[in-house]
């Protein structure tokens, strides 16, 4: 093309002709891309926290069950191995971070008050190393092993029951033969949870103490088992569907708790329109400023229509400046975000208004998270839009008449 | 041989209620190396028969030749390279591109053509040289004088080389020594490169340099004179 030089250098300068209105769109795409970057690396990263929160705390990244399991999360359905099989078949595989656990519809009554809650025998080594709920105990102490005799409540579920640290509880369930399994238990920790209905619904207990109650010896009802990504899941599922899937069922975290899965997907949905609605607020202005420039070249573009250069060019000429407009103000906007970002990467005290965000399971402090493909949706969506919008004003340019634009008062 | 041929044209405007003959059956005939005035009264034709010879504007009926091509039936884009390639102009004002220098306003048409940069540099530059503004090259248009953005312009119009060039009243913005030097140098490159030009004026002054004067009223050829130029 030999009109590329002339016309980025046109382009360029052209840009540079009004300073002042330059700057001022330069600082429009700045605010509106810092905007988008910074607030989407707030609210990805309150997402990210509540989707790690939620994994953490019980799904794990993979969860092996009976296939009937989740119709009726009952003892009837125990995953078909041991857990002293399951521990050796995911060794062999090479996987470390699991937890195969009893998890069982229970009741627990203290001597005021019983509830419905979910029953959990665990491995208190395993529960820390996947870094579960029942590790993050806020009073009291930990379950020690497998036949530790204590249980852990959440501290919601103790007031409610009005029991504390050192009472006595008794847990009542089903064994496989529907024939009542009941025990007491010594309350020895209270944990915390970020979401309250999970600090009323776990109850957690050493795995063995569990299955003689329920009388199944070494079956557990749920295996959990945690990669290195939650995002990339595939490559562990299958890796855990060929050392122990045999009849169970094998799924990701996102098809067990379709309220996480479906919130990743809602926070990039959230994420594009939030990037698009800045993007049409600033394409006002966009299109305003090169409207004007378009205006008041009226007959300069005559010109260089009737000296020969072709309507393409004259196109090309606005929509190069306008790319440059953007990418100008796109690179502005990045590094403010990047900058606005990094000190904050500490987090951010949000506990003024904590009592809400634990509504729905965010933590008290935000961790911003600058995510290399929300700077490209946002980069992509205004350079890819903005050039949109420019062509409405270029393509105008490009129409004129020469002999008109020429004579254009 | 002739420049430019033009046969039986037409052009009608549309005024209001009112049609405006701009071209009325006009036939005018430029030979190669000519230096013609077209002179008219404002609205006589003159910048209408200007603009459909440089193919800026499509005639109702008639038709133009420039040398052997005939151009009122081409399209737009083989209009645009006509006007790149074979002719130069020269407008009244707003000439030259604001954000250029004059060497690059110069070499707007050659890059436009696909010159490679070496050869435009030398040509743009020897083109200043021959204009007299060898010293003003990197200078933009609003740091010279009227008189010397028309040179440059003259410049831009003469540099590829163009068998024609068509200047629309060149000197209408120029005080009386300007257009004088503007005129010397049309006259100037006629002789010395046998370049044709035809420039549609109404300044006395202008018209006293050209070698045929052909006069317009409303659109029609009312006289045409072949004269000693000063």
């Amino acid at each position: 093309m030999n009109d590329l030089k002339i016309i980025v250098t046109l382009a360029w300068r052209n840009l540079w002709r009004n300073h002042r209105r330059t700057l001022v769109m330069l600082s429009a795409i700045g605010i509106a891309a810092w905007a988008m970057i910074f607030m989407t690396s707030l609210i990805r990263g309150m997402v990210n926290e509540m989707l790690r929160d939620g994994i953490r705390s019980l799904p794990g990244h993979v969860q092996v069950h009976h296939s009937d399991f989740r119709d009726d999360p009952s003892v009837g359905n125990l995953v078909g191995m041991t857990s002293a099989d399951i521990g050796t078949a995911l060794a062999d595989a090479g996987i470390e971070r699991y937890s195969a656990r009893i998890r069982v519809p229970a009741v627990i009554s203290s001597e005021r008050e019983s509830r419905g809650v979910l029953l959990l025998g665990v491995d208190p080594e395993r529960e820390v190393a996947i870094d579960a709920i029942g590790s993050s105990v806020a009073e009291g102490r930990t379950l020690e092993s497998i036949d530790d005799n204590g249980v852990i409540i959440g501290r919601k579920l103790a007031k409610k029951l009005d029991t504390d640290i050192g009472k006595r509880i008794v847990l009542m369930s089903q064994d496989p033969d529907n024939e009542v399994a009941d025990r007491g238990f010594r309350v020895v920790g209270l944990y915390e949870a970020s979401l309250v209905a999970q600090e009323e619904a776990f109850v957690f207990a050493g795995r063995a103490t569990i299955q003689r109650m329920l009388r199944i010896d070494d079956s557990v009802s749920e295996v959990a088992v945690v990669g290195e990504d939650y995002r990339v899941v595939a490559p562990l599922l299958t890796s855990v569907r060929a050392a122990i899937g045999g009849q169970d069922e094998v799924l990701p975290w996102m098809d067990i708790d379709r309220y996480l899965g479906t919130m990743m997907g809602v926070m990039d949905g959230f994420v594009l329109v939030w990037v698009i609605v800045i993007f049409l607020a600033l394409s006002f202005g966009l299109v305003n400023t090169l409207v004007m420039a378009v205006f008041e070249r009226v007959r300069e573009i005559g010109l260089m229509l009737a000296l020969g250069m072709r309507p393409a060019s004259i196109l090309g000429q606005i929509v190069v400046e306008s790319l440059f407009l953007l990418a100008l103000g796109l690179v502005i906007g990045n590094l403010f975000a990047y900058l606005s970002v990094i000190p904050l990467t500490d987090g951010i005290d949000i506990s003024a208004v904590a009592e809400g965000m634990e509504m729905f399971g965010a933590s008290s402090v935000l961790y911003p998270e600058l995510e290399l493909r929300d700077m490209t949706t946002a980069n992509v969506v205004v350079l890819v839009l903005g050039l949109l919008a420019s062509l409405s004003p270029a393509w105008r340019a490009s129409r004129y008449e020469p002999v008109e634009a020429i004579t254009k008062v | 041989m002739s420049a430019v041929r033009c046969i039986d044209l037409c052009k009608t405007y549309r005024q209001g209620d009112q049609d405006i003959k701009a071209l009325d059956h006009v036939d005018m005939v430029i030979t190669q190396g000519d230096l013609v005035c077209l002179s008219a009264p404002s609205g006589g034709g003159k910048t209408t028969l200007l603009n459909a010879i440089g193919g800026l504007d499509i005639p109702d009926s008639g038709e133009v030749w420039i040398a052997d091509q005939r151009i009122d039936n081409l399209s737009k884009g083989a209009l645009a390279a006509l006007r790149l390639t074979q002719i130069g102009f020269v407008f009244q004002a707003y000439n030259l591109v604001p954000v250029l220098t004059a060497r690059e306003n110069v070499e707007f048409v050659m890059q436009v053509q696909g010159v490679p940069a070496g050869e435009r540099g030398d040509k743009s530059q020897a083109i200043l040289e021959e204009v007299g503004l060898a010293g003003l090259a990197d200078r933009r248009p609003a740091e010279m004088s009227g008189g010397q953005q028309q040179r440059v312009a003259v410049a831009r119009a003469i540099v590829s080389r163009p068998a024609l060039v068509l200047a629309d009243e060149p000197t209408a913005n120029l005080d009386s020594r300007a257009a004088d030097e503007l005129m010397a140098l049309f006259v100037e490159l006629n002789e010395h490169r046998n370049t044709t030009f035809v420039i549609a004026t109404h300044d006395q002054r202008v018209m006293a340099y050209a070698k045929r004067l052909i006069k317009m009223l409303d659109g029609r050829i009312v006289d045409d004179i072949e004269q000693h130029a000063a």
